[in-house]
């Protein structure tokens, strides 16, 4: 075999703390050669990201230690003084990162960065970097390169912003793309677009990829050997088959366990939990479906008929409104107690705004939203507090969607003082209940949510609207913050509490893989719209829409011997739900494709 | 009481978690350390047996520290150690109750103008601008001039002077805490506008405002000498340490002791309300561990 061209050996990097240097990645060892790809997975915190920034030595050289070895091509990185490294990043070791939003420059065209490398790695001349520039960006696809070279980063959207990077990381050719998380922040479409352009680029071009992911779906998709990473461990290295065939660590098999994996449902009927895993031994015990049935003879709990949620959109001088963003447009479904119904769509679908419209933390512009035959939009302001007894939200991201003044003993007394249910200790004694509902200790109840993991916080969050016994609950991108084996537990408490309970749940997200596990329906969302809403076996089993196909075909799965069935989803952006002002929605007509299975006809 | 208050799990509530990270904080320490006695000595200066500020002497005329004058005396044979401590009361009363009244005017405009948007926020920004526009030191002294020479009317005039500040900081900071989802959780859970900002709002944007207030302070003492110095605000012969700086600089070349000692208060204290801040800024802070 020939030599790689990256081989890391040994390496340790540490952190300096109070208490002296912490270690946060010991002993690494891996090798890249030219045209491969290598996967590093591990859940946040497991020190993969340090990994690749150790490799590029881009920590804060007087904060971190790296011992050990980098070698690219038979030379160590780690000998190289700073300025021989800067010839090295952007030339022979190029980086690709997870937020495509914020890591092009906004004050320069998104030509001049590219160009940019090439004249300070490759000395080129300005004419001739343009015109590379515009063949760099002809390769990855971006439609109208050379009239998009004078254009801002703004004016491009997430996943072809996420081209741009991509041409700036390969404009110098190098020899090695570290892509951290890269596709992380990407709807799935876009995601698996991104994908294959990496690695069509990978053959064209012979190059070795590092690829860092904590998505097992994508590594299956891309990773020729895959590094598990585990506290800082290296815990396994191998083929990414036989990773996911019979992993030696029990980690590993945990990992893989706590996947949720698109089409693992098929022939069950009803929502199904994940099954325990012990991270330690990697024991896995099946738990059983959630049971509890929908009666749907009944009268829906919430029914929503025709809702609409526009937001002006002003421009020039006078603020004049132009046109109007219709985020939510003809939305019509109903909700069952104890039943879960997803939103699924992409960003900017509107699944979020009919959330809040239900809510009402946004104000609808029409259509009916009624709750147990209340008619909501018509409540007065105390009579919606009242109401929000009923109805509780739990948001995506668990880092904010708790004040960070209030212990979390005070966030889950305060629903419960404010509706009047309970006060004083008896509120306090009944929030330390709600605590030990949702598997936290109710000893930690005078902590702030900052010492709490991601995790932890969001069933602080659940067990805050529990208090108030609510029918409905809008979760809202819910677990999609959260790692594996923590996104499991999380789902699996809240079809415990369905089952106990009988909450009925809204369940935003563009999770498909755990929309399928959990859902007794599906809506899909698309521009505003719900294109195909129906139980989650004939959506998932038999999509009828064109949308829903493409959603789920994109859907990467966690299984190597899958990867074969290539996408090549044709590049194209999301269209803008953007209308001129006087803009008449088209009535939209509905043909059923099975028992109460509905698709959009026109 | 039920059973369930009792309970072993539920541990005891410990109410002064910021007030045992004051404790620990270097920087507030140093800070109440300089302020505090500074402080004692000006609310109890009526009790402490010192000359009468007031009583002139033309025996001892711009005398340099000794034995009997401490810290000298002035132009007229007063004793500038007394002269100093009862000073103390007027600049530390200007600083801290002209800060108190921007606050408690500046704050709740600020709040109400960024959390409610629309034409609340055009109102009040639109006159913040206005006054902002205005210099500070410019616009004290209109207003004091406007309200009558006093100690009261100059804290007043400097409080309301410091107000346009306080009030675009606080909608700035309401603004970056209102796109929170925790405020929107807050009202998911029915919780009413007064209660979220008073709960939600309120705590998360007290640093930022704790510090402008202890750099107002001393924005604020230094305009109260400015004021007494114009006749504005301290009325003779009552004294401040500002009008006693303002007076000491006509002699700084025969008695350059005499400007030394209210400069350097004045300097102390800014410098204490600083560090006070600080460290107010850092203990009221629960993820500051």
């Amino acid at each position: 075999m020939t030599e790689p061209v990256l081989s890391v050996r040994n390496l340790t990097t540490s952190f300096r703390t109070e208490a002296g240097w912490k270690s946060v990645v010991r002993n690494m060892g891996f090798d890249i050669h030219a045209g491969e790809t290598v996967a590093v997975v591990g859940e946040s915190g497991s020190g993969k990201s340090v990994t690749s920034l150790s490799v590029m030595r881009l920590l804060d050289p007087h904060a971190s230690r790296i011992e050990g070895e980098v070698i690219l091509n038979g030379r160590n990185l780690l000998g190289l003084s700073e300025r021989g490294m800067q010839d090295v990043r952007g030339n022979e070791i190029a980086m690709i990162f997870q937020e495509p939003m914020t890591s092009l420059n906004p004050a320069y065209t998104v030509g001049r960065q590219i160009a940019e490398v090439l004249i300070r790695h490759k000395e080129m001349s300005k004419d001739e970097a343009r015109r590379a520039a515009i063949a760099m960006m002809e390769r990855v696809r971006i439609p109208n390169a050379d009239r998009r070279f004078d254009q801002y980063p703004h004016e491009f959207s997430g996943g072809m912003r996420q081209r741009v990077m991509i041409a700036m990381a390969l404009a110098a050719r190098p020899k090695l793309l570290i892509a951290d998380e890269p596709t992380t922040a990407l709807d799935v479409t876009i995601q698996g677009q991104i994908l294959d352009l990496i690695k069509e680029l990978q053959q064209e071009e012979g190059m070795a990829v590092l690829f860092i992911t904590h998505d097992m779906g994508v590594v299956a998709e891309i990773a020729d050997r895959t590094v598990v990473m585990f506290r800082g461990d290296q815990a396994e290295t191998g083929t990414t088959e036989k990773i996911f065939r019979d992993a030696a660590h029990p980690y590993s098999r945990a990992l893989l366990a706590a996947v949720p994996a698109l089409g693992a449902m098929e022939g069950a009927d009803k929502p199904l939990r994940f099954p325990r895993v012990d991270m330690a031994s990697g024991a896995i015990s099946p738990l059983p479906p959630q049971a509890r049935p929908v009666d749907y003879a009944a009268a829906p709990l919430l029914s929503v008929k025709n809702l609409a949620t526009r937001f002006d959109v002003k421009s020039g001088l006078l603020n004049r409104t132009t046109g109007a963003v219709h985020a939510v447009e003809g939305v019509s479904f109903d909700l069952w107690a104890g039943e879960t119904l997803s939103l699924v769509g992409e960003s900017g679908c509107g699944k979020s705004t009919t959330g809040r419209s239900i809510m009402r933390l946004v104000e609808p512009r029409g259509g009916e939203i009624s709750l147990q035959s209340r008619d909501v939009l018509k409540l007065s302001g105390s009579e919606m507090q009242a109401m929000r007894r009923d109805i509780q939200m739990i948001f995506q991201d668990p880092f904010s969607s708790l004040n960070p003044r209030m212990t979390v003993g005070q966030a889950v007394a305060e629903p419960l003082i404010k509706h009047g249910i309970a006060k004083g200790q008896a509120a306090r004694a009944r929030a330390a209940e709600l605590l030990d509902q949702v598997g936290l200790n109710s000893a930690m109840m005078d902590r702030y949510p900052h010492e709490f993991s991601g995790g932890q916080r969001q069933r602080v969050a659940i067990a805050r609207v529990l208090g108030l016994e609510p029918k409905v609950i809008v979760a809202d991108e819910s677990v999609s913050a959260l790692d594996v084996s923590i996104k499991a537990q999380v789902c699996n408490l809240l079809m415990d509490l369905q089952e106990r309970l009988g909450i009925a749940f809204l369940f935003i997200s563009h999770d498909m893989a755990v929309v399928e596990r959990i859902s007794h329906r599906v809506a899909v969302m698309y521009l505003g719209e719900i294109v195909e809403i129906g139980p989650r076996a004939q959506v998932f089993g038999n999509p009828q829409h064109d949308y829903t196909k493409k959603l789920i075909a994109a859907v990467p799965v966690p299984d190597p011997d899958r990867r074969a069935l290539r996408r090549n989803t044709p590049v194209d952006e999301l269209k803008s739900p953007v209308r001129p002002l006087g803009f008449v929605p088209p009535v939209r007509s509905y043909r059923e494709a099975g028992p109460g299975h509905f698709v959009m006809s026109a | 009481m039920s059973s369930a208050v009792q309970s072993p799990a539920l541990p005891k509530k410990q109410p002064s978690r910021a007030w045992r990270s004051l404790r620990r904080n270097p920087s507030a320490i140093i800070g109440a350390l300089i302020i505090l006695p500074i402080a004692l000595l000006a609310i109890l200066a009526p009790l402490l047996p010192i000359a009468d500020p007031n009583a002139t002497s033309w025996t001892a005329i711009r005398l340099a520290p000794n034995a009997q004058y401490w810290m000298g005396t002035d132009e007229i044979g007063r004793d500038i150690f007394s002269r100093m401590i009862w000073g103390a009361r007027a600049s530390l009363l200007a600083g801290t109750i002209s800060v108190a009244i921007a606050l408690v005017t500046g704050v709740p405009l600020g709040l109400l103008a960024g959390y409610f948007g629309g034409w609340v926020d055009m109102v009040i920004s639109r006159i913040t601008e206005a006054l902002l526009a205005m210099p500070f030191l410019i616009m004290a002294i209109a207003l004091a001039a406007f309200l009558g020479p006093s100690l009261t009317n100059a804290m007043i005039a400097i409080g309301l002077s410091a107000m346009p500040i306080i009030i675009r900081l606080t909608r700035g900071q309401v603004l970056a805490v209102k796109a929170e989802d925790y405020v929107e959780g807050a009202r998911a859970v029915g919780l009413n506008h007064f209660e979220i900002m008073s709960r939600y709002i309120l705590p998360n944007i007290v640093p930022p405002i704790i510090v402008q207030a202890a750099l107002t302070i001393a924005t604020a003492i230094i305009a109260e000498a400015s004021l007494s110095f114009l006749g504005l605000g301290q009325q003779a012969p009552a004294p401040s340490w500002g009008s006693m700086l303002n007076t000491a600089k006509n002699f700084l070349s025969q008695a350059p002791t005499y400007a030394l000692f209210p400069g350097l208060a004045i300097f102390l204290v800014v410098v204490g309300f600083n560090l006070l801040g600080d460290g107010l800024r850092d203990a009221l802070d629960p993820r500051e561990h």
